[in-house]
């Protein structure tokens, strides 16, 4: 009987086949899956904002950061048995969820979610880990689920076929 | 500045639970104007609450909400979202477009302006309690409006908490005409205008 472990905001966790893991809800967060095919072990982190380092005061939750949480989740697949060399990813989420129209903050944080997306392409490419598959950006939720046994990235929307990437 | 709403907390809190009540009270008058009968509500409630226990307070991060975005500027800057379950939603659309808004329907463009419009007098109630209380220039934007997942509607507003900490603050208040409505609301200011609402309110502050 294969489990399906819940990620939070902010969150991360690892898993080995058969199981799997989810997050629900991805609005302007991105949900970076990784896994190494070979020994089926993965893992998925749901990330809010693109750098750790653009922030001042000391941030305790590491998951949180595009790219903290990379590192965090790849370091704890490796120490599971996964090889970074073999590591592959598919991203989702990233959404701008209301199309604002006003200036000033409120715009910054109506776009945060492209910018997520793009910190998080930028840090997988820095460890050397291709995205196999994407889908980010527009305008609505994402609930995905990842399986390490295959690498299958199930993403529900509201009102949308679910589709696997 | 890491803890900066746990610094915060407590006179704001105060602040918070008075601009809910006021707040509340001119947006149940607004809403009962448009809705032409009478509008009840409970005292609201000001939480502070890890990113997950929102998502739970409104019934799962899948739970379907309408939400409204908005843009606050002046004295004050920053955003604003109110958050409505989906049914609570559609009831009140059906009530403003006097039933022309058929049920079980996609929402469109009708329903989302018909939802523009409530969250453009809900949010100016909680807007006008602000601003009348603290002395300070509060004008919103025009409201964006989206309907989906709460988990991801909320993303946007824990996206901006958390630069600062790991929680969000949010005004939960309670209407009742013919049914419950359930609403959510978050205010989202720039950093440097919680020091201005407390200041203008004469609370001493060093947030640096």
């Amino acid at each position: 009987m294969s489990e399906i472990l819940k990620v939070g905001i902010a969150d991360l966790k690892t898993c080995i086949s058969p199981n799997g893991v989810m997050t629900l809800g991805l609005g302007s967060c991105v949900g970076i899956a990784i896994r190494d095919p070979m020994n089926k072990i993965g893992g998925l982190v749901h990330i809010m904002l693109p750098d750790s380092k653009a922030i001042t005061s000391g941030q305790h939750n590491i998951a949180k950061f595009a790219d903290t949480g990379i590192e965090e989740l790849v370091r704890q697949l490796e120490r599971m048995g996964a090889r970074r060399v073999r590591m592959v990813a598919k991203i989702a989420g990233g959404a701008t969820m209301f199309n604002f129209q006003g200036s000033g903050s409120g715009a910054s944080v109506a776009q945060v979610g492209n910018r997520n997306v793009e910190a998080t392409k930028a840090k997988l490419n820095a460890l050397r880990i291709p995205i196999l598959a994407q889908d980010t950006g527009a305008n609505y939720g994402r609930t995905v689920v990842f399986y390490p046994e295959t690498g299958a990235f199930h993403i529900r929307a509201v009102g949308k076929p679910e589709k696997i990437i | 500045m890491s803890e900066i709403l746990e610094q915060v907390s407590e006179t704001y809190y105060d602040v918070l639970k008075e601009i809910g009540n006021i707040g509340a009270g001119n947006a149940m008058t607004a809403l009962s104007q448009m809705l032409q009968c009478k509008v009840d509500m409970k005292v609201p409630q000001v939480r502070l609450l890890e990113f997950s226990e929102v998502g739970e307070l409104m019934g799962g991060e899948e739970q379907i909400m309408a939400g409204v975005f908005l843009g606050v500027e002046g004295d004050i800057t920053g955003s604003m979202m109110f958050m409505v379950e989906e049914q609570s939603a559609r009831h009140l659309i059906q009530k403003i477009t006097m039933g022309m808004f058929p049920e079980g329907e996609e929402f469109e463009e009708m329903g989302l302006s018909a939802m523009q419009e409530v969250g453009n007098i809900i949010t100016g109630a909680y807007l006008n309690s602000l601003s009348m209380m603290t002395n300070l220039s509060v004008s919103p934007s025009p409201p964006a409006v989206t309907v989906d997942m709460a988990g991801a509607i909320l993303s946007v507003p824990a996206i901006q908490f958390g630069i600062y900490g790991d929680k969000i603050l949010l005004i939960q208040s309670q209407f009742y005409d013919e049914v419950k409505l359930d609403g959510y609301f978050i205010l989202i200011p720039d950093l440097e205008s919680y020091e201005k609402i407390l200041t203008a309110l004469g609370v001493p502050v060093n947030l640096g």
